[in-house]
């Protein structure tokens, strides 16, 4: 199943992050090892950064989201670790954020990044409904790379307060001129979402789920594929169950959305 | 006194959340335009200021550049009419203000000193043509006076400088000492003294209820003089926290009439485990029963399973949001503290209250002061609270439910509960065991210590002075609570670093210092180290003060440094308060003085005894005398409609129940989304093995019958398990009793008839209780608008809690219909159960006849069930509940967005047979494929009541009686709460 490679990737932890257990073990399944490492731990220099290939900010709800969802967090990184996050960026390596870590990239700059410079251009703002929102959704990536190798579609939850994705017109175009949007919301029948509710879940513009960096190499992402790694976590599971045992078909053990965290792994072992 | 006072302001350009807030404002029937929100930073500090370019950075860290402006003293510039801050007064946890303080220390690298903060507050600007009138209700819609401050300004007195800048710093005058307290006092100045408190020797006013009465308060007496001193004030407010019922749960521990000699407690709730564990033998699924924090069953061979439903009713009432929201951080803490640490892996929740569409007119107070909230502001807050306290904590909510009735508008009942995983040994050490041993240290972990919660249950309504703390709620924080959470149960726990721990929650360092110390032996703490909020306060209320976000460990000498070298690279605040002894002395220290120095032996077991009398109550009430209508269409969409029965989706899609990565059957189920009555979620990632959770409770039935009330509730939450294939013999459930008036002799007879049930229940199901908790006076005694005395008692709630272990997820059966074609069951036998059903209070009937149950045969039902499920033949399974047989039937074809052909069998009146509440019944879909295998397990126990398919809901006997499409039945389901 795992292909051996030496890449080892770091998992953020600490100050309210709380998907590091489930997001190590989505690597683990697709064959990557990983370590969580406190952010208070890298700043001491107990970890180092330069040992890993890939990092993830994984999703929780860092600083409570006081003073905007990722914002708090972000400000530690860039305020202690910056010089490290940017050669880390230079190298042949890889950063994932998911919800409240695409929240932090956003706020950190490493987000759409263009010219490897590092402002904040795009924001994840509250959900329109003004509360958090947590339901599956369905994905379709909308650019062919690394990360969507492969992927028809993806289908897991999400979870968030602050996810509405914002930004200027002439941010929205760049990014979709240079392919950087990596997945949409869309409808079941993977029709486009088109800003309606449940299947936009936040209101985000343009139906903008996750991007990449405009090197491609970071990825930001609000919906959580590594809380349904498995047949069993799908909303409608059971219909599926019911049907396939009815055609006389086994079940699947897994989900669609493992693709997600081996494309991210095949990449390390080429 | 802080010399240097700043003012940041930040502002969405465009804020995508306006629309929402606006309207949900216009529907509370305000004319309002547009209601803006500006967020405020209040900087305030002595030993520096900040240029005005250091501001200008500091308001960058707290903003967004790309959507959001900030100003540096200067007011946001806006179109409005009204201005309304709202900030929070002296004292109260301040989550953004702390956030914000730590981004400025980081950026500066400076920390803030003493009398130094950061304070958050709102801004709210309003357009609108608003009243004077309704410019104070919506004032009193964005703030609660116990625990905000409010400021209002028109745009004229806004003008070109904007609100005050405020820093609601805590100022202190008190005695910084233990005093004593004289007991030979007269019975009526003692009884006094229990009912009021001890006399402050700086104010001369009482400081609040010691809930002593005459015979305790003669006990600490003699013990007393038996010592040759008077007792202090530390040792009198220990002594009342520790004896309080709360803790020491003294309507359950006394003996009752004659047939209860040991208390209802041992005589129903522990001899009920007792006799199912000893039949049980080698298969007891029980690992921890009532001593610790939770209770804990097997889940696998490696992992165990703990729970624990706690209530948080009175704080809920004052403050909604942050009672709610302190009760289920605190029950995570009671998962944190079982054993040596269990890794919070579900939270439940439950609510009793009020019709949020009433807005009853009572008052604490005469003269119309002091209005209660109406059911919908504590509604919205507790759910608010519950969702902020999870979500924050990474823990799923998966599994809930509420429940309204006119009874909860004074008092409502806040349910939250918490489910841990752990590992059930390491290094041939259990897990579930701790002991502190005699030289154990005694640190205190997490959040500082104030003035919160002391005497907080006593809210009263004198005018609370400007500067003194807010002391009767606290508002939890939970980052601060996922910081020391993370580091024990994921770190500190596995390096072996401490020797036990316990949550710091009812009575504080007070309780949970005193109850460790029976495990070595006793105790001696330095009052002195215990790091406090803000200067000033006394030892008594350092001791008892129930500040939240604090665990109590016992860490052995020779780990202190490794200790606390991770608590500090944790950035957790953890102090040596003392020692572990074995004395058999609890002695605290405060200035180099003794100001406690009671045998652990009284303190925990020196409460006289109590006998309690009951008196039965009679209820005659007639069976109904109503008509059957010809068609039943009407009733059932307004069935649907009822708030016991309706979609409260608005609450499980804001409550975070996938976060952990366990989903598989959620709170919503199937195409239609309806609500379940239980839920599955893995906890351990390699095992296909799961946890499931439901609940019961049927406040209805508890003036009619509180004996079948209670077995309803405890067949109720199993059903719903055995419905997804969890079997029998894994479950195992919780007691948590909100009564009424428990010093009324009727209401302690309906408490011994519901523990009755309990014990009955429970043993014949074979199901053992592992945790439980009561609150026993849920009353509210106050005023109506003519200052006429009113009290409004909850109706007696039980709410029994189930969990269980799912033996392989990938069988499990969810709710929702599945394919046209199918055929519908109803499994069990259905009777003329009416009394204190949906149906009844649909039609405002009281009385009638209370579902009772044939548990043998629900047994060998259920252990059919499990036997079905297993086998594939289930394709839908549902509880029939609240509402009885026609709600589950239209549930079941909503959630799976289909319609059903149904005949209902002569012989009972087609309401009764639709409506009753019968217990033991499923509502089944099966493979038409399977009908013959299905057919053979269940006999003549399953009757077919027709097939899925369609668009359209009919049900005939004898001719129809309804014919519905299904997509009205979902508007009809959804349309209460649609707007929430």
């Amino acid at each position: 199943m795992a292909r051996a490679n030496n890449a080892r990737a770091l998992i953020m932890s600490g100050y309210g992050i709380n998907s590091e257990m489930e997001t190590q073990e989505a690597l683990m399944r697709a064959g990557m090892a990983s370590d969580i490492v406190h952010i208070n731990d890298l700043i001491a220099g107990e970890k180092t950064l330069s040992d890993y290939r890939l990092m993830v900010f994984p999703g929780g709800f860092s600083y409570g989201d006081d003073t905007g969802a990722g914002n708090a967090y972000a400000n530690r990184v860039r305020n202690n670790l910056w010089s490290d996050v940017k050669d880390f960026l230079a190298g042949d390596n890889l950063v994932l954020g998911i919800c409240n870590g695409f929240q932090i990239l956003a706020n950190l700059g490493l987000i759409p990044a263009f010219d490897r410079d590092y402002p904040r251009d795009i924001a994840l703002m509250p959900n329109i409904k003004g509360v958090l929102e947590c339901r599956f959704v369905t994905l379709k990536p909308a650019a062919e790379n690394l990360w969507t190798k492969g992927i028809a579609h993806l289908y897991c939850p999400v979870s968030h307060g602050e996810g509405n994705f914002s930004c200027s017109e002439e941010t929205l175009k760049r990014i979709e001129r240079e392919g950087m949007v990596a997945f949409r919301y869309c409808r079941d029948d993977l029709s486009p979402a088109g800003g309606e509710y449940p299947y936009n879940p936040n209101g985000s513009l343009a139906d903008i789920a996750g991007i990449t960096s405009a090197d491609g190499k970071v990825l930001g992402l609000m919906p959580h594929p590594e809380r349904a790694l498995e047949f069993v976590n799908l909303y409608d599971w059971p219909t599926r169950k019911e049907r396939l045992r009815r055609e006389g078909r086994p079940l699947p053990t897994e989900s669609m959305n493992m693709q997600f965290f081996r494309n991210i792994v095949a990449y390390f072992g080429e | 006194m802080a010399s240097y006072v700043h003012r940041i302001e930040v502002q969405y350009s465009r804020d995508p959340r306006l629309p929402t807030r606006t309207e949900r404002f216009r529907s509370l029937g305000f004319p309002l335009r547009e209601l803006h929100l500006v967020d405020v930073y209040t900087i305030a500090t002595s030993r520096r200021d900040f240029s005005p370019e250091e501001l200008s950075q500091i308001g960058a860290q707290l903003s967004n550049p790309v959507v959001q402006q900030y100003s540096v003293d200067r007011p946001t510039e806006a179109d409005f009419d009204h201005a309304i801050e709202v900030g929070f007064l002296p004292g109260v946890t301040d989550n953004a203000g702390t956030t914000a303080k730590q981004t400025i220390e980081d950026y500066f690298g400076f920390r803030f000193g003493e009398g130094e903060a950061v304070f958050s507050s709102q801004l709210y600007l309003a357009s609108g043509d608003l009243t004077p009138e309704s410019l104070q209700k919506l004032t009193a819609a964005l703030a609660n006076p116990l625990v905000n401050r409010v400021h209002v300004k028109s745009r004229e007195e806004y003008g070109e400088r904007g609100m005050v800048p405020i820093a609601p710093f805590v100022h202190l005058h008190e005695l910084q000492a233990a005093g004593t307290v004289d007991l030979d006092l007269p019975d009526a100045e003692l009884a006094r003294l229990g009912k009021e408190g001890i006399i402050d020797p700086e104010t001369e006013e009482r400081r609040g209820p010691l809930a002593l009465d005459l015979a305790q308060l003669h006990a600490i007496r003699d013990y007393f003089r038996g010592l040759g001193r008077k007792p202090t004030d530390v040792e009198i407010e220990s002594l009342a926290q520790t004896w309080s019922e709360h803790c020491k749960h003294t309507i359950f521990a006394s003996a009752m009439d004659d047939d209860v000699p040991r208390g209802l407690y041992k005589t129903c709730i522990q001899a009920a485990t007792n006799t199912i564990r000893k039949e049980k033998g080698d298969n007891d699924i029980c690992v921890s029963v009532f001593t610790d924090n939770s209770g804990a069953i097997v889940f696998d061979d490696e992992h165990l399973v703990t729970c624990k439903v706690e209530t948080h009713n009175s704080p809920s009432a004052l403050d909604p949001f942050g009672g709610a929201l302190t009760g289920i951080v605190g029950v995570n803490r009671d998962t944190i503290g079982f054993g040596l640490g269990a890794k919070p892996c579900i939270n439940v929740y439950g609510y009793c209250v009020g019709d949020p569409g009433t807005d009853p007119a009572l008052f604490r107070g005469k003269n119309r002061e002091n209005p209660i909230l109406p059911p919908r502001r504590i509604f919205e807050g507790v759910i608010s609270g519950v969702g902020v306290g999870g979500n924050c904590s990474g823990i799923p909510t998966p599994q809930g439910w509420c429940y309204f009735h006119d009874r909860y508008v004074g008092k409502p009942l806040v349910f939250a509960g918490t489910v841990g995983v752990m590992p059930r040994a390491r290094d041939g050490k259990n897990l579930h065991e701790k002991q502190a041993l005699p030289g154990d240290l005694v640190v205190m972990v997490g959040g500082r210590v104030g003035k919160d919660g002391i005497h907080g249950a006593t809210f009263s309504s004198e005018a609370l002075d400007p500067a003194s703390p807010v002391t009767a709620v606290q508002i939890g924080d939970p980052i601060t609570q996922k910081k020391f959470s993370d580091v024990i149960v994921k770190e500190a726990r596995d390096l072996d670093l401490y020797r036990s721990i316990t949550d710091n929650g009812a009575g504080g360092l007070s309780c949970s210092v005193a109850e460790m110390a029976k495990e070595s032996g006793g105790c001696h703490v330095l009052l002195d180290r215990v790091p406090l909020k803000y200067p000033g306060m006394a030892p008594w209320e350092i001791w008892i003060s129930e500040s939240q976000e604090r665990m109590t460990l016992a860490v052995p000498e020779e780990k202190i440094e490794a200790f606390m070298d991770l608590m500090k690279r944790r950035e957790v605040e953890a102090t040596v308060i003392g020692t572990f002894t074995d004395t058999g002395r609890c002695v605290v220290e405060y200035g180099g003085e003794n100001v406690m120095d009671v045998d652990l032996d009284f303190l925990h077991d020196g409460l006289p005894k109590k006998h309690l009398r009951t008196e039965p109550v009679e209820t005659a009430y007639p069976e109904p005398d109503i008509k059957c209508p010809d068609r039943l269409d009407d009733l059932l969409l307004a069935m649907l409609k009822r708030k016991n029965i309706c979609s409260k989706e608005f609450i499980s899609t804001q409550y975070d129940h996938t976060v952990q990565g366990g989903h598989v059957l959620g709170p919503v189920q199937g195409s239609g989304r309806v609500q379940a009555p239980a839920t599955l979620t893995k906890v351990v990632p390699g095992s296909m093995k799961g946890v499931g959770l439901s609940q019961g409770l049927f406040p209805s039935y508890s003036e009619l019958d509180p004996y079948r009330m209670a077995v309803a509730a405890i067949d109720t939450a199993i059903r719903g398990l055995v419905a997804t294939g969890v079997p029998l013999d894994t479950i195992a459930l919780l007691d948590n009793f909100c009564w009424c008036s428990s010093d009324e002799p009727e209401r302690l007879w309906q408490l011994k008839r519901a523990a009755f049930g309990c014990r009955d229940g429970a043993v014949a199901f074979g199901t053992p209780y592992i945790s439980g908790k009561d609150s026993m006076f849920n009353d509210f005694s106050g005023f109506d608008a003519d200052s006429n005395p009113v009290k409004v008692s909850v109706p007696p709630t039980l709410l029994i809690s189930s969990i269980g272990v799912h033996p392989d997820v990938a069988t499990a059966v969810s709710m929702d219909a599945k394919f046209d074609g199918d055929l519908v069951y109803v499994v069990g036998e259905t009777g003329e159960e009416l009394g204190g059903s949906e149906y009844l209070a649909h039609l405002g009937i009281p009385g009638g006849t209370v579902p009772a149950l044939d548990i043998e045969t629900a047994k060998v039902r259920y252990g059919r069930m499990a036997d079905a499920s297993e086998k594939k033949l289930v394709a839908s399974a549902f509880p029939v509940t609240h509402g009885g047989l026609l709600v589950a039937l239209a549930k079941v074809a909503i959630a799976g967005g289909v319609g059903m052909d149904i005949a209902i069998p002569g012989g009972m009146r087609p309401d009764c047979y639709l409506f009753s509440e019968s217990l033991g019944r499923f509502v089944v879909t099966v493979a038409p494929a399977d009908r013959e295998a299905f057919e053979e397990i269940f006999g003549r126990d399953a009757h077919l009541l027709g097939r899925v398919g369609g668009t359209a809901f009919r049900v005939s006997g004898g001719r129809t009686l309804i014919e519905q499409q299904v997509t009205a039945m979902e508007a009809a389901y959804k349309a209460p709460f649609g707007g929430y």
